[in-house]
């Protein structure tokens, strides 16, 4: 407190009594003591690049969100027979009704995007790696929850997409064998999705979820501020401190941070700003045309789909005929994220440092997931099925050949394994084998055949490729 | 009953004959939310054509009247046809339960019309009535094939029939592909003039489903100017803060 005091700060301006408050709080709850600890004197690296904004911005949105969603809920009405007309009354008679919705609705798609793209940087630069397992892991937990928030918020509307869509996703529980039905039933309150749901999927989506998720974000930030940000190098900043304890190549959170991040909030409100003035459905991507017809529950829309942030893994569910397998597939898609922390022990953490072929590999799995967002999208044919297994098929290799780049692996274990990959695969095809579709089959075999052998094929006989490069002792900067 | 008709659409959309994906491309509605005449007169049109049977439930009078400059005056004497007050919404005169026996369907609110089905449809839709003895209306349409509205504005658009050519299946069986309409009795408007007509009312349903759109543009241009003059701060400030980080 005396070093502070001696430092003039904006605090002086008033004269004096604003330090007197502090000391009182301070005497009685540690508030200076918790803004030091975890933003003050926070020590964060100082390489941060472009993908250390999401974070930040991720929280902005989640505060976003639940602002917006108080006012919108003092105007909403969530019963079958009102909420459709209520969502209207919101956006043409509530005085700025139209712009808090719309903040509403485009700030649940933008978060989205945003988180993906801080979990891309998690995966680029290792920072799931010890001892960040368990940051991942809170993170993860945040994914999920925010996936049925943003699910249980979209039957609110009560639109025709909103009632099909819940529909479809509560139907998936009732494949599990034994307790399927009685828990869809429970899920539902109802025998078919109806005013019951929509009650209840009000008040998880108001109260329970949003308790939960800012749990978990508390979770995530207090792990995050034990074991300190990882870098776009991958080194542990930690190894080198000064004299004063201070790691060497870390600046303080505040202001070094909170003033970089104010730069990017800016950008990222411009394009928020951007979407919601000129285009709040982008297109149909963020408010379906088809819900904007109320919930008719005697007419099935001919096509069903969520909306794009599900995309992916509603390929993945759709791609498989068998409906129970489908769902394992879905569900193994998300696990595997939360186990990726042992699947892929390599002990170099960042991209920077891993070879070129890794490169090519995580650039190819972030491909692998849009283009799995884009079936996603796409009418139920079986043209779209067919390459959605097939890219599906290269969603779960990302995995397997995390694992085989644990560690430098004999030619003959990279042959292997492309052959069991291989015949794995031929196997699922003479299973599942359709002579309606033998052609697009055969010729679809060859994008998994390419995938591994580029992955595994041409590392057995040019190791360079998967050799990594010196790791810096401390972090590269400017 | 309606379970049973939407069934019955969608099975007749599907017929090959009819098939709308290959019969009948959308054509560019090419509307402007800024032209204010235009949706005047798109307002006037669709007070006079379409509220005989549809409504717009969540529109208000004076909220168009405003958005539109109209003065109360004009909104009475030119939108207002069955009286009520401004602060009516735009509920049509016809019974509901009287529409459904007459049409089999009762016609569907238009308030968000032009979100749902998109302005291009509206747009060809509007122009894609065509002679069919067949049907109990008398006309059909291209793009919603067996639809229950009969043309509303034949007084307009005078009559057409549709030309369909036959095209072979590889295994000998043909279906009917739309080709094109041939004026049968001309109506009050040139041809010219109903398309003007039909671009004003689709304008107009586009207003109304978003009726926010035609303001929201010019405020959201303040909103990212400002944004790039706080960003112009930010980042000045950023890098004054940043240097002395070596």
């Amino acid at each position: 407190m005396s070093n502070e005091t001696q430092k003039r700060d904006f605090l002086d301006i008033t004269g004096g009594w604003l330090h007197q408050l502090r000391g009182w709080i301070d005497a009685r709850f540690p508030m200076s003591k918790l803004w030091n600890e975890q933003v003050a004197q926070y020590y964060a690296p100082k390489n941060f690049n472009f993908w250390y904004f999401f974070g930040s911005i991720a929280l902005l949105i989640l505060v976003n969100q639940v602002v917006t969603g108080i006012f919108l809920a003092m105007n909403y009405q969530p019963s079958a027979s009102q909420a459709f007309a209520s969502v209207q009354y919101i956006m043409r008679d509530v005085n700025w009704g139209w712009l808090i919705r719309y903040m509403h609705s485009v700030g649940a798609s933008l978060f989205f995007v945003v988180v993906y793209l801080h979990m891309f940087r998690g995966v680029i630069y290792g920072s799931y790696k010890k001892p960040r397992e368990l940051l991942w892991i809170f993170g993860m937990l945040i994914y999920v929850a925010l996936m049925a928030e943003a699910f249980m918020g979209y039957l609110l509307p009560w639109g025709q997409m909103s009632y099909w869509g819940a529909q479809v996703i509560t139907s998936l529980f009732g494949v599990i064998p034994g307790i399927g039905n009685s828990l869809m039933q429970w899920l539902r309150g109802d025998y078919a999705v109806s005013g019951i749901t929509l009650n209840r999927f009000f008040a998880l989506h108001i109260v329970a979820v949003p308790l939960v998720l800012i749990g978990l974000v508390l979770f995530h930030l207090i792990a995050l501020h034990e074991v300190g940000s990882n870098n776009p190098d991958g080194v542990e900043i930690k190894k080198h401190k000064g004299p004063d304890g201070i790691p060497l190549d870390g600046i303080p959170f505040h202001p070094y941070y909170t003033i970089k991040d104010i730069v990017g909030v800016t950008v990222f409100l411009a394009i928020f700003a951007a979407i919601i003035f000129f285009s709040p459905g982008l297109h149909g991507l963020f408010l379906e045309p088809a819900n904007f017809e109320p919930a008719n529950p005697l007419k099935t829309p001919q096509d069903i789909h969520p909306l794009w942030y599900f995309g992916p893994f509603y390929a993945i569910l759709r791609s498989i005929p068998n409906k129970a397998l489908g769902i394992g597939a879905m569900g193994l898609a998300i696990v595997l994220l939360f186990l990726l922390p042992w699947i892929d022990r390599n002990p170099v953490k960042s991209i920077r440092y891993r070879g070129p072929l890794y490169r090519v590999l995580v650039g190819a799995f972030a491909l692998t997931f849009i283009v799995l967002g884009y079936i996603g999208l796409q009418k139920a044919t079986l043209f779209w099925a067919e390459i959605g297994q097939r890219v599906q098929e290269l969603y779960f290799l990302f995995f397997v050949l995390s694992w085989v780049y644990t560690r430098p692996r004999t030619r003959g274990f990279l042959v292997g394994t492309f052959l069991a990959v291989m015949v794995i695969i031929t196997l699922f095809d003479w299973l599942a084998w359709d002579p309606g579709i033998a052609r697009l089959k055969l010729v679809s075999w060859l994008i998994p055949g390419v995938y591994c052998a580029i992955f595994l094929l041409l590392p057995a006989y040019f190791g360079k490729l998967l050799e990594p490069k010196p790791v810096p002792e401390r972090v590269r900067f400017k | 009953m309606r379970k049973f008709l939407c069934v019955l659409a969608l099975a007749l959309i599907s017929l090959p004959a009819l098939a709308q994906d290959e019969g009948m491309t959308l054509q560019h509605a090419n509307i402007n939310l800024s032209n204010t005449a235009s949706l005047q007169r798109g307002a006037k049109f669709f007070v006079n054509y379409c509220m005989g049977c549809h409504s717009a439930r969540y529109v208000r009078y004076n909220r168009v009247g405003k958005d539109l400059g109209l003065t109360d005056v004009q909104l009475e004497s030119y939108l207002m046809l069955a009286g009520g007050k401004a602060s009516d919404t735009m509920v049509s005169a016809m019974p509901q339960a009287d529409a459904k026996k007459w049409f089999g369907i009762p016609p569907p609110d238009l308030s968000l019309e032009a979100e749902s089905r998109g302005t291009d449809w509206i747009y060809t839709y509007l122009q894609s009535f065509y002679l069919d003895p067949k049907s109990a209306t008398g006309v059909n349409n291209v793009v919603f094939p067996h639809t229950a509205m009969p043309q509303v504005l034949w007084e307009l658009q005078g009559t057409q029939k549709a030309i369909f050519t036959t095209v072979k299946n590889p295994d000998g069986s043909t279906y009917e592909v739309f080709n094109r309409f041939e004026q049968v009795t001309p109506g009050k408007l040139t041809p010219e003039q109903f398309d003007k007509a039909d671009r004003d009312i689709t304008n107009f349903l586009a207003y109304m489903g978003d009726p926010i759109a035609i303001k929201s543009r010019d405020l959201g241009l303040k909103v990212i100017g400002f944004l790039i003059v706080f960003f112009l701060f930010a980042y000045l400030l950023k890098r004054e803060i940043w240097k002395k980080i070596h």
